[in-house]
């Protein structure tokens, strides 16, 4: 396992030496000035992020800091909560989320999200994968067929639930049902995937199993996640934003966060003297 | 670093011999309530025993393929319960589709869709105390709303209309709690995928929530064919020869017709009403098996 880290380790040093020429690659989201409460609460203060395509972004800091909120914000699953309000603009792709004529199905098509806790519905492994699409259109057996093989290989689960795909998804393990959960979310072919702390409910296999797997989609996803893990933050991010009380301390190169950071705070927090 | 020395816990509010009186004192009371709990289940369960064994004595000897096939008659011996048997049967049958669309389908707009506000919980409070009303003013409510302002007479689906508006606060109030227990995980992963509200609920919280839904249905409906007070106001007819022919023609209904028997002095008529006693709980016992086990084969564990 170790030598496995290490190697991990040197790849991503690697990949980070060679993404620097490169800067000037295209944004997903701009945040620009976001405000949110929850009622009279101040939960979001004038966030400014920029995050990029095919990049980990890792959100970390102590809990109640606003991380969950942020990254619900970016699919506007936040809004389910009655109370909230919100200001500023989040740009994806250009265009502002919160403008009138912007869907939300339409966002969160494109824009997939993973839980805290894995929440498969309560259906067949198969069911699982082909809801997204079937709540999309797809109704041929054929092409749910290979959208559930294409989602399961995905999400590095095939091998483990390929003969018995027509099972309850609640016989799988934590580990299982949160990389189904990843699958499931691979499914509708977004461009985005939100994680909000995946593997805080996984035992240290499964969550090297996500966290490698988070490694492998960054091909071709950008990834966002939310964790308050600073080794896992180290281990699968390109950047790291350090949010304290809902404003965005520090934000940075990941390694730069983790070596040489510029606030004092973000010093404090990463070497564990609160949170 | 040395071990500090090992202190014996001071025990400061809790007296190890006192603690032992009451001890002992505390399994008798157990002991007692134990027993008294006993008596109480023992009780109900005697009673049940008396009336069973009464019943299957006076009525078992009645029941026959004829008794079911045929029609009453001034005659035990040639008399049956077809008519109020199809009777109840066409009742079930009409009054479980309006319950399961209106009643599943109050239920999801307060649950999914009405605003947490005075408004909701003044119509919840009060669909909660329609489920208490005594059934006799449903059926007044019947007679003059459907029977008469609706004009559809003393009709089958008059009878079947006021039994279902019997039924509807207990199938919405149920309904509501078996939807309410489906985890709010499930919505959110539902939505974060791009589905909309509408395919969110018809495709996940409606298919989570069908057995407790269903269990509500079954339990209303087995109580509502065994009501006889509202089918008596809307005017069920006491004595009819055919099973009904349709939506408006006459009927009766089982415990009508076995109201009808036992009301007549001969004990031949009370050995008939035994056994049409017989049948109804036959369907009741059906109908409550069948609901418990949708729920332990289907209930959702998340
Ligand atoms: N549904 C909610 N209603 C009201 N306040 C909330 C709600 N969710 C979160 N908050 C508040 O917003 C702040 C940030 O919470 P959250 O985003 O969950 O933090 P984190 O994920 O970093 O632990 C907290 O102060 C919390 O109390
Ligand atoms: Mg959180």
């Amino acid at each position: 396992m170790d030598t496995k880290l290490t190697t991990k380790t040197a790849e991503k040093e690697g990949a980070t030496i060679m993404n620097q020429p490169v800067a000037a690659q295209d944004s997903v989201y701009r945040v620009d000035n976001l405000n949110l409460w929850y009622g009279d609460d101040h939960a979001l203060k004038d966030v400014n992020l920029d995050i990029k395509q095919n990049e980990v972004t890792a959100i970390i800091g102590p809990s109640g800091c606003g991380k969950s909120t942020f990254i619900k914000t970016l699919n506007r699953m936040v809004e389910l909560v009655p109370i909230v309000r919100t200001n500023g603009v989040i740009e994806y792709n250009g265009r502002n989320i919160f403008d009138k004529e912007y869907e939300v199905e339409e966002l969160r098509t494109s824009v997939g999200m993973v839980f805290q806790q894995p929440n498969p519905f309560p259906k067949s492994i198969y069911d699982n994968i082909a809801y997204g699409p079937r709540v999309h259109g797809v109704k041929n057996k054929k092409i749910l067929d290979e959208i559930v093989e294409r989602s399961l290989r995905g999400a590095a689960i095939w091998d483990e639930v390929k003969d018995r795909l027509n099972e309850n998804a609640y016989g799988l393990s934590g580990g299982q049902q949160q990389r189904l959960c990843i699958a499931r979310c691979l499914a509708i072919e977004p461009d985005v995937i939100l994680m909000d702390e995946p593997t805080s409910a996984l035992d240290p296999i499964s969550t090297l199993k996500v966290e490698e797997l988070v490694q492998d989609l960054k091909k071709d996803y950008s990834i966002i996640i939310v964790t308050h893990n600073m080794q896992q933050a180290a281990r699968v991010s390109d950047k790291t934003a350090f949010f304290l009380n809902g404003e965005v301390v520090e934000f940075d190169q990941t390694d730069r966060i983790f070596s040489n950071p510029s606030d004092k705070r973000t010093e404090d927090y990463i070497s564990g003297r609160f949170g | 670093m040395a071990l500090p020395e090992k202190q014996p816990v001071q025990k400061k509010f809790i007296d190890p011999v006192a603690v032992k009186k009451s001890i002992g004192q505390r399994l008798v009371v157990n002991n007692v309530t134990k027993v008294i709990f006993l008596i109480g289940l023992l009780f109900g369960l005697v009673v049940l025993g008396i009336l069973l064994f009464g019943v299957i004595r006076d009525g078992a000897a009645w029941l026959s393929l004829d008794f079911l096939l045929n029609a009453p008659s001034r005659r035990p011996a040639n008399a049956g319960i077809y008519p109020a048997l199809m009777g109840t049967i066409f009742l079930m049958l009409l009054i479980i589709p309006m319950i399961f669309i209106i009643g599943v389908g109050a239920a999801i707009y307060l649950e999914e869709y009405a605003k947490r506000g005075r408004m909701t919980s003044f119509i919840e409070v009060n669909i909660s105390n329609l489920a208490g009303v005594p059934s006799i003013v449903f059926g007044l409510l019947g007679l003059t709303f459907f029977v008469r302002n609706m004009g559809f007479g003393s009709t089958l689906i008059a009878g079947a209309l006021t039994l279902a508006l019997m039924s509807l606060p207990v199938v919405i109030v149920s309904s509501q709690e078996a939807i309410r227990s489906v985890p709010q995980a499930m919505r959110h992963a539902s939505l974060a995928l791009g589905a909309s509200k509408w395919q969110t609920t018809f495709k996940v919280v409606l298919p989570a929530s069908l057995p407790g839904v269903i269990t509500g249905i079954i339990l209303a409906v087995s109580r509502a064919i065994g009501e006889t007070a509202p089918l008596i106001m809307v005017g069920a007819a006491i004595f009819i020869a055919r099973a009904p022919e349709g939506l408006f023609s006459e009927f009766t209904a089982l415990p009508i017709q076995i109201y009808n028997w036992t009301s007549r002095p001969q004990a031949d008529f009370q050995g008939l009403a035994a056994a049409g006693i017989l049948i109804l709980m036959v369907i009741l016992l059906t109908m409550n098996s069948l609901a418990i086990w949708i729920r332990n084969r289907f209930s959702k564990r998340y």
